[in-house]
């Protein structure tokens, strides 16, 4: 079995090690936190405070 | 990483939780010539193919002055519109709803697609050193998935490790053309270079001038992108500020990068080459002779695909998570990750559509719905900064950056984006049909069914006056 060969699986084998712990941390999150908190940003809100755009 | 405790306690009181205010002006940077830079490694040079060495040049300039137009239209709106989404934010709040969820679909499109030929160009890459190593049966796949999979868990992992390891890497393939221009003494013309041979009266425009206008739409890689640094608007610890300087310090990084590569690639390939090839610096490093420029070269430019992919997500994603936070889609896009702080649901739902694209398209395929999403974008914009000084005159709000000579740019940029379409038309045209038709079909499915979620009142959050006239 060549380098590149082994490299190449080891480039699969890492993807798959990444995805599966990105989906562990997603439905980790998910439970641990409620939808409320989670989707609670909003737009603006900093600017609302911090400018009032009076010239 | 930019945090490591929660923002808010598990299951606790209803405490907000949003995007954090890390980044400073050297990120901004990285965001926008970290998606760019890319183009000069590959994909300008097609327009010398379309029109020969002299074309390309002029669309450079040409080009250049589309994109100068959008960064000072674009700083001035974004200095005033600071959040998430960055075109889409400005649409809502100076065009309306219908136009904003266009523009987001442009947005998400646009670095999608871009974010693919990226990857397949890194991947390509690698599997080319693989197989000139002497290697057989190495396929592109598995560095094409390692490629997007890495740049999403490090997207997913918070915004301010991503822009950093940008910086470091954008500045690196910078670095490498700058290496490559004073290596080729381009004080003594004969030397090294040879501009004088290559570009001569009877080849520097072997099509005439319809070739410069067929070269338009290649000229869009040397800057296509650079729009993409309001997208951390939400991000930036001083977005009136580091927007405006960010923006305007990656454009003239750009226009130098732009000069340098043409007259290096220019003196040192035959148009016909140069038109041809994927990788113009790094065929003329070749030709060089040198080793080091080409091993430099070489990591130059795979380093540049990656943190234009890199740059890509972040903003496809910040795109997508505004439509769920205003109900343009479903509000479930518009999670926070609590921990990490980034629009980890938005980053994660792309994911695998990206996936999909670099196995099923091709690169010309992928850049072109890039291009074609970027240039109607564009063309939004001249229209967007025309209303905007009409419904807020200057002294109506405060803005942190005041771009020059208005309307001249707006109408620049709308008669250059023409030009652009043009010249898609003549080398693309069935693709540009298919683009605008499926815009036309969201379009209505977002005005017959979807706006019907939205709250009205909520999606206009800017602390403005009421615009003149209303």
């Amino acid at each position: 079995m060549s380098v590149w060969t082994l490299v190449s699986y080891g480039c699969w084998a890492l993807s798959i090690l990444m995805v599966v712990w990105m989906i562990y941390d997603w439905i980790k999150i998910d439970g641990k936190y409620t939808e409320a908190q989670l989707t609670s940003s909003r737009e603006g809100e900093i600017e609302a405070i911090s400018e009032k755009h009076n010239i | 990483m930019n945090t490591v405790n929660p923002a808010i306690a598990p299951g606790g009181q209803s405490q907000k939780v949003s995007l954090l205010r890390v980044l400073g002006p050297a990120h901004v940077w990285a965001l926008g010539v970290g998606i760019v830079l890319v183009g000069e490694f590959t994909g300008w040079n097609f327009s010398a193919d379309k029109g020969g060495t002299l074309a390309a040049l002029i669309v450079l300039w040409m080009v250049g002055l589309l994109y100068t137009c959008v960064a000072m239209i674009d700083s001035e709106v974004t200095s005033t519109v600071a959040a998430a989404g960055g075109q889409y934010a400005q649409a809502k709040h100076i065009v309306g709803p219908l136009m904003a969820f266009n523009v987001a679909l442009y947005l998400v499109f646009a670095y999608t697609m871009l974010e693919v030929s990226d990857a397949i160009l890194a991947g390509d890459l690698i599997t080319q050193i693989a197989t000139e190593s002497g290697a057989t049966g190495v396929t592109h796949e598995p560095f094409l998935m390692l490629c997007i999979v890495v740049l999403v868990w490090l997207n997913y992992r918070g915004v301010l490790m991503t822009l950093n390891v940008n910086f470091v890497i954008t500045a690196l393939a910078f670095v490498s053309i700058i290496v490559l221009f004073f290596s080729v003494q381009p004080w003594s013309q004969g030397v090294v270079l040879k501009l004088g041979e290559m570009v001569t009266p009877s080849n520097a425009l072997p099509y005439g001038w319809i070739g410069i206008v067929a070269g338009f739409q290649f000229g869009i890689w040397y800057y296509l992108g650079i729009e993409g640094t309001t997208q951390a608007a939400e991000e930036v610890r001083s977005p009136a500020r580091s927007l405006p300087f960010g923006t305007m310090a990656g454009m003239m990084t750009l226009l130098i990068a732009a000069c340098l590569t043409w007259y290096i690639c220019a003196s040192l390939l035959p148009w016909q080459h140069l038109g041809v090839t994927f990788f113009p610096l790094y065929d003329a490093a070749v030709v060089t002779g040198s080793p080091t420029l080409k091993f430099l070269l070489f990591w130059g430019t795979v380093l540049s695909a990656v943190a234009s992919a890199n740059g890509c997500i972040n903003d496809a994603a910040r795109a997508w998570f505004s439509l769920g936070r205003d109900r343009y889609l479903p509000t479930w896009f518009s999670a926070v990750h609590p921990k990490y702080r980034t629009p980890y649901r938005s980053i994660l739902f792309l994911m695998p559509i990206a996936v999909a694209f670099v196995y099923i398209a091709d690169l010309n395929q992928a850049i072109t719905f890039s291009i074609l999403s970027g240039v109607l974008q564009y063309t939004f914009m001249s229209i967007n900064i025309v209303m905007f000084r009409n419904k807020w005159p200057l002294g109506s709000i405060r803005r942190g950056y005041t771009h020059p000579f208005h309307p001249l740019p707006a109408v620049l940029l709308f008669l250059l984006c023409a030009i652009t379409f043009f010249a898609i038309f003549l080398g693309y045209g069935s693709q540009l049909v298919a683009m605008v038709t499926f815009y036309i079909i969201v379009s209505l499915w977002f005005h017959f069914y979807r706006y019907r979620y939205v709250r009205r009142a909520d999606q206009f959050t800017m602390p403005w006056p009421k615009p003149k006239g209303y």
